[in-house]
């Protein structure tokens, strides 16, 4: 082996490079275009994972649209506040602060769902869709395939226990497996929120109950129970608003089939039972009160 | 060993104009990059959408031909060849075409900012597109002179620009009218239709010089 043929190929090589790249440095000089230089400043700003999730093709997509004023300083979901705030600055705009979001699957039936038939295909939710809808009874539900873990470039969904479940830590709020879901199961909820509806089944109320054990029947009372007006049913199946909701679980306490989230323990149960009870009777104490003064009035 | 002597010995004999004319028809028809030697599918493939943006794909391939078909002849001669390292030619040629795609690139967005937007990717793209380091490499394989090394380059890139066009008029022309089964909607079909594309252009072999 001779030593000057290494010699002479990485010497080539290198000049060759050298060349070139003095003569793109020219170019990039001379053929400069100028563009708005916060585009780049922007650019900077967001998270460069060129996800897609604020709808522009990419982060530098959605650099352009800002700077244009057709995108708002917080387009980008990934980001969230941190972001925002920087991209504020440079664009010389308050902020109009939104809550950072994640994603929630609106279901926990999985394992506790009853199956229809086996299911041996394709391990797709979309292609499961196409066959009877799905190996589950409930047609509302979900299947447990997967198709948002795959959809999911931030490895923040998973199935456990037969169903999908958000890792709300990793969540970014993109956005991705809320558009993969056959179902629209998946739904961005504000992260500050802890109590939600695991389920969707609009089926009436003993039909739910044979597909699952833990299916919305729409017994309303969750409604009834709730004090701020925060959860409704809406065709047959309980909805919560964010804006009204405070949090204070005690529609989760109250619903019979326990699809409301987060779960209460059998002892929150038997408490929440108790108190229920013993305000019943103060009301109806407070009743006989009244009835009894109003008869003592008239007399 | 003198290096003048060395790029003289290396040199490759000079062309015939009708060589050179054969060698242009061939590129275009028999030998065309995409249709018969099945290089560079994957542009064809991504910008044959509409017609417009297929013909400026097609001249930017052109011209990054014909200018890759010039370095690329330069290097391999004046410098490959003399030092003898011509088992350095991929990489050597791959940093041509790449550096020359940029410089188009820069070129594109200055002077011509609409094709550079509808071209997108795909110019990004041409660096390591196939067809046109399977021209660099044919071009020093077959010992063509510089004079037919450029000639090659240019009608490879009409070759592709041909096909590319008739390519997309199909697409176009299929988004609108045809009927096909819901399964072959969109890419399934294109690929079908490439085929029977390719097909046809296979009756030209008969007219195959070399």
């Amino acid at each position: 082996m001779n030593i000057t043929n290494i010699i002479y190929a990485v010497a080539a090589l290198s000049i060759m490079g050298l060349l070139f790249a003095i003569l793109l440095g020219v170019a990039a000089k001379i053929f400069a275009v100028e563009v708005d230089e916060r585009v780049p400043l922007v650019r900077e700003c967001l998270p460069g994972a060129n996800c897609g999730g604020c709808g522009y093709p990419g982060c530098d997509g959605l650099a352009a649209a800002i700077v244009e004023g057709k995108a708002p300083v917080n387009g980008c979901p990934v980001g969230g506040a941190a972001a925002a705030e920087k991209i504020a600055q440079v664009m010389g705009v308050e902020v109009s602060s939104d809550e950072p979001k994640v994603a929630h699957v609106h279901c926990a039936g999985g394992c506790k769902a009853v199956d229809k038939a086996r299911y041996e295909g394709l391990k797709d939710c979309n292609a499961a869709m196409r066959v009877a809808s799905g190996p589950k009874e409930c047609a509302f539900g979900c299947m447990g395939l997967g198709s948002c873990v795959a959809a999911c470039a931030f490895d923040a969904i998973h199935i456990v226990d037969g169903k999908a479940l958000v890792d709300t830590e990793k969540c970014v709020a993109c956005g991705k497996c809320v558009a993969t879901c056959p179902k629209k199961l998946i739904d961005l909820v504000p992260k500050s929120k802890k109590v939600h509806v695991n389920c969707m089944n609009r089926d009436k109320g003993p039909v739910a109950m044979k597909v699952c054990e833990v299916s919305c029947i729409g017994c309303m009372m969750c409604q009834k129970t709730c004090k701020f007006d925060a959860i409704h049913v809406e065709g047959g199946v309980a909805k919560i608003d964010y804006d009204k909701c405070k949090g204070c679980k005690m529609c989760a306490k109250a619903c019979p089939r326990g699809c409301i989230e987060p779960i209460p323990t059998a002892e929150e149960k038997e408490k929440f039972k108790a108190m229920q009870k013993a305000q019943a009777e103060k009301a109806k104490a407070v009743a006989a009160e009244k009835a009894e003064a109003a008869s003592l009035k008239k007399d | 060993m003198n290096y003048f002597a060395a790029v003289q010995a290396g040199l490759p004999g000079s062309m015939e104009l009708t060589d050179i004319l054969f060698l242009a028809i061939s590129a275009v028809l028999v030998n065309n990059y995409i249709l018969v030697q099945f290089l560079g599918c994957c542009s064809f493939f991504g910008v044959s959408k509409k017609t417009d943006t297929a013909v400026g794909m097609g001249m930017a391939v052109i011209f990054v031909m014909a200018l890759a078909s010039i370095v690329s002849w330069c290097v391999q001669y004046f410098i490959l060849t003399p030092l003898e390292l011509d088992y350095m030619q991929t990489p050597a040629f791959i940093l041509v075409i790449a550096t020359l795609v940029q410089f188009v690139e820069m070129f594109m967005k200055k002077a011509m900012p609409a094709l550079y937007q509808a071209l997108g990717i795909f110019l990004p793209l041409i660096t390591t597109n196939c067809a046109v380091l399977g021209a660099a490499i044919t071009n020093i394989d077959n010992g063509y002179s510089f004079i037919g090394s450029v000639v090659y380059g240019v009608f490879a890139g009409v070759g592709y620009m041909v096909a590319i066009v008739i390519f997309a008029s199909i697409r176009e022309r299929l988004e609108v009218t045809a009927k096909c089964p819901k399964c072959f909607e969109g890419f399934p079909i294109a690929l079908v239709s490439a085929s029977l594309l390719a097909m046809s252009f296979m009756g030209f072999s008969g007219l195959k010089i070399w």
